[in-house]
């Protein structure tokens, strides 16, 4: 069964059709990283994949779960990060953590927080309010929110806007570690540099619907700005 | 774009008719009132409108709920329609009300239960515009749209019970007697008018309601024709 | 290195995270949440006190009142400080949500959306009788006015609730509009009318000490308008949120 299943989806905003029937399918533990032009309906994908907003028309699914009536169920699996943090600035790292372990009912919260935060690094910041952190630091404790309930599912929409080149080296760090759990990712961007190590498989999305896509053992990273290029002119 | 269906046609003509027949009930049929004059004129029209300006609030907040079910444009577009019309209606109901008023007892305005709930209702109208006007996104606009009509659709019974139990000198028309003055007795041939009149504008109402539906669809049809030819 | 929880030990936990009792602890979470925060900044409170006591400063030179004629107006600049006041309180606190996406955050909980409503409006409520009971003295003080009077707080509880349960609603939506703060006061007043009058007279009635049975009538009123309004914005707030 396939961790993520999309069929012919449909998302219109009013007048304007911004997904056309789009076809998906992601199997458990696989890294696809969607590529395609600004305004091709990344995020809106991702929006709806995330259970924040609703198809159109279509079907679509995560981990047997349909979306959106069966959005609660969904969302206890799913870890997201936006290029917004999703943090409170008045808060320390530790109390937003431990605020949306509550949220999730994460069981032992603690110890799971204090793991957390080892893993992306900030366990010597944990009682700075995230106000004073940089922009990097930022993401890489949205990415800790978004473990923090160990969810099958990770979705990340352009996780490295806004990062300086060594907040990009430590984000690639801290996703090479979370997508070496086992966990099925999906992750947009629109720079090929940044996910040619890290995805298993290269989907790219132009106009609304997927054009191309390709496994990683079938394609040289020389080769992906080709395809890439190829992809968003074909439609 | 689809020519004016003939059924909205003859209810044109049927409204006109109708509204001529009713100025004609109110001027000519109707008796002279003893006391308020040709003053007294205007309750037929002041209740009548008062009466549509709610009808399309209730329309509006059903439109409302309407939409939040079923999810389809059609529902926004009366709800849109309704409350522009009732705005228009409201505003006409407050100014023969203040007609009414300056004949009655002397001032412009008095704040009596109705006529201050009117007012209410028009800054809740005008609020339900601002609302509106401050959304992007067609659906999201739909949605809050019909979130507030049903909202303020509630409030305003309440609104009208606070108001009404802290003062009221507004006449008390069927029943006769009345504490205030600038009440009259209504007679058969009155109460035939006023009816005509309720009549009369409820048909206006609905004319222009449709009227108004039709034009949302036809901006819509435009604006997707328009899109189309973007991409 | 990050140890992950076994699938017996995850599945124990994820069917609990539907019911009541997430329900509770989600709302507690947040009211939680807006208290610290707040605790830390005290932005918001800040803000709505100095406004408070300001509106009551502007009060006492646009209506120059003597002794006796106050006692009939007291209630009135109470309710109108409140209800400025308020709006200040309201704005900023859905702010908060839309400041870094928080919104989304809460949005993403596997949880009743309801809940965030529950949550952020007795966030607000808190706010709003912390407010009120700073701003009460300082009036008492001022005006040489006794106001501990327990009809009136009871009053001053009802209408707050009756206020804030509107009022969590509509900043939601104003939030996500392009004119945001301006718009809550614009969307807000018509609505809260009743809840003004019944309790500006029933407020006045017990300064006043008017026979309680007098007062009754605008006490029911207010119940009602509770009971109402927070029953239709548990019926509404999903649409509010959801896209």
């Amino acid at each position: 069964m396939s961790m993520i299943t999309v069929r012919k989806l449909v998302k219109r905003f009013g007048l304007k059709t911004v997904l056309r029937g789009m076809d998906f399918s992601v199997e458990p533990g696989e890294f696809v990283a969607l590529l395609g032009p600004n305004g091709a309906g990344k995020t809106t994908f991702l929006r709806i994949l995330s259970s924040l907003s609703r198809p159109s028309i279509g079907h679509v699914s995560i981990a047997g779960y349909s979306l959106p009536n069966q959005a609660a169920s969904v969302r206890r699996r799913l870890g997201v990060v936006s290029h917004l943090p999703l943090l409170y600035g008045d808060l320390t790292a530790e109390e937003n953590l431990r605020f949306y372990a509550r949220m999730y009912n994460v069981a032992l919260a603690e110890k799971r927080i204090s793991d957390v935060l080892e893993m992306v690094g900030l366990a010597s910041r944990r009682r700075d309010l995230v106000r004073t952190f940089s922009r990097g630091m930022q993401q890489r404790l949205a990415i800790g929110r978004a473990v923090l309930h160990d969810p099958e599912v990770m979705l990340f929409d352009e996780p490295h806007t806004g990062l300086d080149q060594d907040a990009c080296l430590m984000l690639d760090t801290v996703l090479q570690e979370v997508a070496a759990r086992g966990r099925t990712v999906v992750m947009t961007s629109h720079d090929l540099a940044r996910v040619a190590d890290l995805a298993s498989r290269f989907d790219v999305l132009s106009r609304g619907v997927i054009t191309a896509s390709v496994q990683r053992s079938q394609i040289e990273p020389n080769d992906l700005l080709a395809f890439y290029r190829q992809s968003i002119n074909e439609t | 774009m689809e020519p004016k269906p003939r059924m909205l046609v003859i209810l044109d003509v049927v409204t006109v008719l109708l509204f001529l027949i009713a100025v004609g009930m109110v001027f000519f049929y109707a008796p002279l009132e003893a006391i308020m004059g040709q003053v007294q004129r205007v309750f037929y029209f002041h209740v009548a409108n008062a009466w549509v300006g709610m009808l399309g609030f209730m329309v509006a907040a059903i439109a409302g709920i309407a939409y939040l079910r079923k999810n389809d444009r059609k529902w926004d577009i009366v709800g849109l329609a309704a409350i522009e019309i009732s705005f228009v209606f409201f505003l006409t109901a407050i100014i023969s009300g203040s007609i009414w008023a300056r004949g009655s007892w002397g001032t412009w305005w008095t704040w009596d239960p109705r006529l201050t709930t009117a007012a209410i209702c028009e800054l809740v109208y005008a609020a339900y515009f601002m609302l509106r006007q401050g959304i992007e996104d067609p659906d999201r606009r739909a949605r809050f749209g019909a979130v507030y009509a049903i909202l303020s659709f509630i409030s305003v019974p309440l609104t009208f019970i606070s108001i009404r139990i802290f003062r009221t000198i507004h006449p008390v028309i069927f029943g006769g007697a009345a504490a205030a003055g600038g009440t009259f007795e209504m007679s058969p041939i009155m109460l035939q008018t006023f009816m005509f009149s309720l009549l009369t504008f409820s048909i206006i109402f609905i004319d222009l309601l449709w009227h108004r539906i039709r034009l949302g669809k036809l901006a819509d049809e435009t604006e997707a024709l328009r899109l189309k030819t973007l991409q | 290195m990050e140890s992950m929880p076994k699938t017996e030990d995850k599945l124990g936990t994820t069917e609990s995270t539907l019911g009541v009792g997430q329900f509770i602890r989600s709302v507690t979470a947040i009211i939680w949440k807006d208290l610290a925060a707040e605790l830390r900044s005290r932005e918001l409170l800040s803000a709505m006190l100095v406004f408070a006591l300001l509106v009551i400063l502007i009060f006492n030179f646009a209506l120059e009142l003597d002794a006796a004629a106050r006692s009939s107006v007291t209630a009135g600049v109470l309710w109108v400080t409140f209800a400025f006041a308020g709006t200040i309180g309201l704005n900023r606190s859905m702010a908060m949500e839309k400041d870094r996406g928080c919104l989304d955050g809460l949005l993403l909980a596997p949880v009743d959306r309801t809940a965030i409503y529950f949550g952020k409006a007795i966030g607000n409520l808190i706010f709003m009788l912390i407010v009120e009971a700073i701003v009460l003295p300082v009036y008492s003080v001022l005006y040489s006015v006794n106001l501990f009077n327990p009809g009136l707080l009871l009053v001053i509880l009802l209408g707050s609730i009756g206020y804030v349960a509107v009022g969590t609603l509509l900043s939601s939506m104003a939030v996500q509009t392009r004119t945001r703060d301006v718009l809550l006061p614009v969307l807000l007043f018509p609505l809260i009318i009743p809840v003004l009058i019944a309790a500006v007279k029933a407020s006045t009635g017990f300064l006043q000490g008017v026979d309680v049975a007098d007062i009754r009538a605008w006490i029911n009123l207010l119940l009602v308008y509770d009971v109402i309004f927070i029953a239709v914005a548990f019926m509404v707030f999903d649409y509010i949120v959801e896209e």
